[in-house]
């Protein structure tokens, strides 16, 4: 490639095709901009975590308990010594009493001065120390805002009722995410209602340490750690923390990237499409220069070059513009992300972005290139009377070789895994293999087809003559399309699964934590506000103690057992005589009542007898019961449907064992729209604070809220696709345009008017657009079902109304696009086109 | 048939025989054509349509191989050339000037000229291309593409690009049979001027009798053999 001459004849041979090239570049530009803005983005991430994982866990170390601590940890706990801060925190209904609005909370309760490095962030400032005094609180800025409430209004937390003095936007420990789901509400730890913290709640303790300068907490935590173990405490550290978003970040970025990979595939596809047609055009002055004396390699290598400058421009237009984009995702992901981080161009994602640049482009270029080889030097003086066959030879298949195994390098760097790498290619793979086979199949059922209008017998042949565009356009539209909708469909399917949930005979509200003495006054508020009391479940707290006759203590030593969570969990089960309509007996024979002889029978949820405790029917298991051990044999499996609002449980036990146990309980009743629930909610908060609401309005509004920021995410990486897809889209017509024009002007020629000619185009770009969109619907309703089925467990529901606005909407787009990349060529004299564009 | 001394002989073709696949059946297009052509002689191959005059053109300028026999080139078998030896012999050896002119379109007038120079690396690519564009009257149209050119200017840059590496032979192929007459004698006399004043070979397929009768020798094609080798004679352009 160092031969001046080459670059020279490279340079000279792109006149009159430069912009043209240029158009073909940009679907690559676009592609690299997305690696190079999702890259950065990750590296500068990193960078962030690294520099501010201190501050994001806001201590040394921190201990950690579901219940009050023991002697023994409050032992540990003084001889850790240094600076100390507790923390309460529990789920619990707020309400607000100017406004009557009540929602589910992360009560967070502190003492100390945590956190001892970064800060909470409040507005306004002096808040984060001033709520400490007295009964005051901070409260998150997005439920403040939510229900209209204003600083120096009141918040009731359990009984007590607290002065809102700050709008909270930022806690350690604490994601946008999380505070979606559960905004926090800050009190003082010696201000909460203790009634809150009582039996059955389910409060998370916490001690937080600012460790002595010559303490190590990694050290610290090695030699703890078994022993806190022991009494169900866990222990974190700032390399934990850090760790922990590393991964997390990573995982994020990695998935990211990937779509970037996908965009970037795309533009390598247009590109290779491109150069294709463009090296056909290119097949005279080929022959003409081998005629000339130019060895085979040499004229390759004039075409190459081309390309690789292609992919240097594209690489360089690509870092620029991805360095740009990066505060672009930067913001889309703000949302998620509790820290400051600056965005800055990153070394390696401009390496990368360069690299894939220049290979991508080299790699879908080098196939069609490979085409020049056969080029014979006779073509120069006469038509070959022999066509040489297009098969495959072996350098044909080498270079296929090199472009799947580069393919599937990149995506194994950009996933960072080679599993997944691999997995995506393969899957990447499958849905272009599936695109493929569609366009075959559908360019032959058009070659079978055979109109009498000749418009449409002229459109429909364009789709299957040489020289067509029906697999580029398929698979650039197909994937767009099949991208899109996916997430829309599979949008849809969540949303009917919750709709279903509360069908007219469902409960759409959850009462917890109500305590025994409570159930009848709160059965007596729901039936005072007119609703039923659909079903009221006893909740009993406990543990696995053995599994057969060894304990999990003695489990956790043997290497050999797989300990899992659900060894270690504690539970809330409940007893009845009868299955509930949410569950269906799979195994065995569920029994109602205990008849006091024998191991008590009971009954283990599908997933979990299968999955992580590896149980079955005729197995025991030993349970302690807030201290009192109870000897079970699983008499049946259950399969349960958890998409259903109620109270559902892995374990179900008969009557007649856990009657005297210390219980809790969860009530369910139907209100039945928006203003019934919210009057019901006001009383319940005001009557029963420490009772917890959980509706299924509140689910739908947290998985709107939560969906619409990781629908804005996904929506902002397909855009990178969708620009591709659309970039390509123009290449692959413009394309057509050069291949259509010679024909257009014969038939002008011919006599062919302007709207017969216009109408040939429309019906070609008609027939692919519905093609292409019919295969990428196909694959969306295929892969959203798939995952309607094997990730949500839900029944798929179609959305007919999106699929039809999008069946009409990209074909039209395409027509709509074709038409106006056709407009003019009418006007124009045959000669004036023949010699102009024929011949360039 | 006459065979040239081998010492003076640039081109010697011996029972040279072509046969193409057309769809699944065989076609003989060459059949056993032995001839040699001799240092700065000018020989017109002419004969019907499809007798097999461009065939045999490009065989013995080594664009592709015969089914048989033997093509040397300057003293080079063809046959044991690989393709890249072919062109490299091409480039060192040999002039093309096409029917159809044949021009890159997206290159100048000078720079389609100093194409083949510029092949083997010479520095005086750009001088000697000025000049032939000069020789052919071209020089105030050197920075014009071919699509601002006529046919007739076209085939000049054409003449221009065939002679800028001196080449011991020039192969032509019909070259002014997409002019019109006017246009066509210009374009004659200037070949035949440049082949004399540069000391030139030149093996000519053509339908045209002055072209035919102003070569040394005439060689007659009929479906794929050698009927005549002589000196020109009107009469066998006129019944083609």
């Amino acid at each position: 490639m160092l031969d001046p001459w080459i670059w020279k004849m490279a340079w000279r041979e792109s006149k009159g095709s430069r912009r043209r090239l240029l158009l073909f570049m940009s679907s690559m530009v676009v592609g690299v901009a997305a690696l190079v803005a999702i890259n950065s983005f990750g590296t500068n991430l990193s960078g962030a975590v690294d520099d501010q994982a201190r501050e994001l866990f806001g201590a040394d170390l921190s201990l950690e308990r579901s219940g009050p601590f023991g002697q023994e940890t409050e032992a540990v706990i003084d001889s850790i010594g240094g600076e100390q801060a507790r923390r309460v925190s529990l789920l619990s209904m707020v309400l607000f009493p100017e406004s009557g609005a009540s929602r589910l909370s992360m009560v967070r309760a502190l003492e100390g001065e945590y956190p001892f490095y970064g800060s909470i962030v409040a507005e306004p400032p002096e808040s984060v120390v001033s709520y400490r005094q007295g009964r005051r609180a901070l409260v998150d800025r997005s439920l403040l805002r939510t229900h209209g409430i204003g600083l120096g209004d009141s918040v009731q937390v359990g009984l007590r009722r607290y002065e809102i003095v700050g709008a909270l936007t930022r806690t350690p420990r604490e994601t946008a995410a999380n505070m979606l789901i559960s905004p926090p509400v800050y009190v003082s730890l010696s201000e909460l209602d203790t009634a809150l913290v009582a039996f059955g709640s389910r409060a998370t303790y916490e001690v937080y340490f600012r460790l002595d300068p010559e303490l190590d907490a990694e050290k610290l935590r090695e030699e703890l750690q078994e022993r806190l173990r022991e009494q169900d405490v866990g222990m974190d550290t700032v390399e934990e923390e850090r760790q922990e978003w590393s991964e997390a970040l990573e995982a994020v970025s990695r998935f990211l990237g990937l779509a970037g990979f996908m965009a970037l595939l795309l533009g390598g596809l247009g590109v290779g499409s491109a150069v294709h047609v463009y090296i056909k055009r290119r097949l005279r002055t080929v022959a003409v220069l081998r005629c000339l004396g130019t060895s085979v390699l040499r004229t390759v290598r004039i075409y190459l070059a081309q390309a690789v400058v292609m992919g240097l421009l594209a690489g360089v237009a690509g870092c620029v513009a991805g360095t740009l984009m990066q505060s672009a995702v930067a913001r889309v992901m703000v949302d998620f992300l509790p820290f400051e981080f600056e965005s800055r161009p990153s070394p390696g994602a401009l390496v990368l972005g360069m690299g894939a640049g220049l290979s991508t482009a080299l790699l879908f270029a080098l196939l069609p290139l490979l085409a020049l080889r056969r080029v014979s030097p006779l073509a120069a003086i006469r038509i070959p009377f022999e066509e040489k066959r297009p098969g495959r030879d072996l350098y044909q298949w080498t270079v296929c070789g090199v472009v799947a195994a580069g393919l599937t390098a990149m995506a194994m760097l950009q996933a960072g895994s080679f599993v997944v790498g691999a997995g995506y290619a393969v899957a990447l793979g499958a849905a272009f293999g599936l695109l493929w086979l569609v366009a075959q199949a559908l360019t032959r059922l058009a070659r079978r087809l055979a109109p009498r209008a000749y418009v449409w017998r002229q459109g429909l042949a364009n789709l299957h003559r040489p020289n067509n565009q029906t697999l580029l356009m398929i698979m650039a539209l197909g994937l767009g399309t099949f991208l899109i909708m996916t997430m829309v469909l599979t949008e849809s399917t969540l949303l009917a699964g919750f709709a279903r949930a509360s069908g007219e005979d469902r409960p759409d509200v959850v009462l917890f934590d109500v305590q025994p003495d409570q159930i009848p006054g709160v059965h007596e508020l729901v039936r005072e506000q007119d609703l039923p009391v659909m079903d009221s479940s006893p909740l009993v707290s406990m543990r696995i103690h053995a599994m057969g006759s060894v304990p999990v203590d003695t489990l956790r030593a043997d290497t050999t057992f797989r300990l899992t969570w659900a060894h270690r969990r504690e539970y809330r089960a409940t007893y009845r005589a009868a299955l509930t309509d949410s569950e269906r007996l799979v195994q065995g024979a569920f029994t109602g009542t205990y008849d006091g002889s024998g191991l008590v029978p009971v009954s283990i949820e599908r997933e979990l007898a299968e999955g992580e405790l590896a149980v079955g029917v005729g197995d025991t298991i030993v349970f302690d019961v807030q201290g009192v051990l109870v000897s079970s044999r699983i008499s049946s499996i259950r399969e349960v449907d958890w998409q259903q609002t109620r109270a559902n449980f892995f374990f179900v036990f008969p009557e007649n064992v856990l009657e005297e146990a210390p219980q809790t309980h969860a009530v369910m009743t139907r209100t039945g729209s928006d203003e019934k629930l919210a009057q019901f909610q006001a009383a319940m908060a005001a009557a029963f604070p420490s009772v917890t609401t959980i509706s299924l309005r509140l689910i739908l509004d947290i998985f709107d809220e939560i969906y619409s920021r990781v629908r804005l995410v996904v929506r902002f990486m397909a855009l990178f696709s969708i620009m591709t897809g659309f970039l390509v889209l123009v290449g692959a017509i413009m394309t057509s345009r050069f291949q259509r024009v010679e024909e257009s002007v014969l038939l002008k020629t011919l006599g062919a008017s302007r709207r017969q000619v216009l109408a040939i185009v429309a019906t070609e770009y008609l027939v692919l657009g519905v093609l292409a969109t019919t295969a990428g619907l196909v694959l969306a309703v295929a892969s959203s079902a798939a995952l309607a089925a094997f990730a949500f467990d839900l029944p798929y529901a179609a959305a007919p109304a999106s699929l039809a606005a999008v069946f009409l909407l990209v074909p039209g787009l395409t027509v709509g696009l074709g038409l106006y990349n056709s407009r003019g060529m009418y006007a124009r004299q045959p000669l004036e086109v023949l010699r102009s564009e024929v011949q360039a | 048939m006459q065979r040239q001394d081998a010492v003076s002989v640039i081109l010697d073709v011996s029972g040279l025989t072509k046969t193409y696949l057309s769809g699944s059946r065989p076609l003989t297009v060459l059949r056993d054509v032995t001839f040699a052509v001799s240092e700065r002689e000018s020989v017109a191959v002419v004969g019907p349509s499809g007798s097999g005059k461009t065939t045999l053109l490009g065989l013995c300028a080594g664009l592709d191989a015969p089914t048989s026999g033997i093509v040397r080139l300057a003293g080079l078998d063809l046959n044991t050339l690989s393709e890249d030896e072919r062109a490299a012999a091409r480039g060192r050896y040999l002039g093309f000037v096409f029917q159809t002119f044949q021009l890159i379109p997206t290159l100048t007038a000078l720079e389609n000229v100093m194409v083949p120079a510029e092949l083997r690396r010479l520095r005086s690519a750009r001088a000697r291309a000025e000049a032939l564009l000069k020789d052919v009257g071209l020089e105030g149209r050197a920075s014009h593409y071919p699509a601002q050119l006529s046919g007739g200017e076209q085939q000049r840059v054409g003449l221009a690009r065939a002679f800028i590496n001196r080449p011991r032979i020039l192969f032509a192929d019909e070259p002014t049979g997409n002019l019109d007459t006017q246009t066509g004698r210009t374009i004659q006399s200037l070949l035949f001027e440049l082949n004399r004043s540069a000391g030139t070979t030149l093996l000519i397929v053509t339908h045209d009798l002055e072209i035919a009768t102003r070569a040394d020798r005439m060689l007659q094609l009929q479906a794929g053999q050698v009927v005549y080798d002589g000196a020109p004679r009107q009469d066998l352009v006129r019944v083609q």
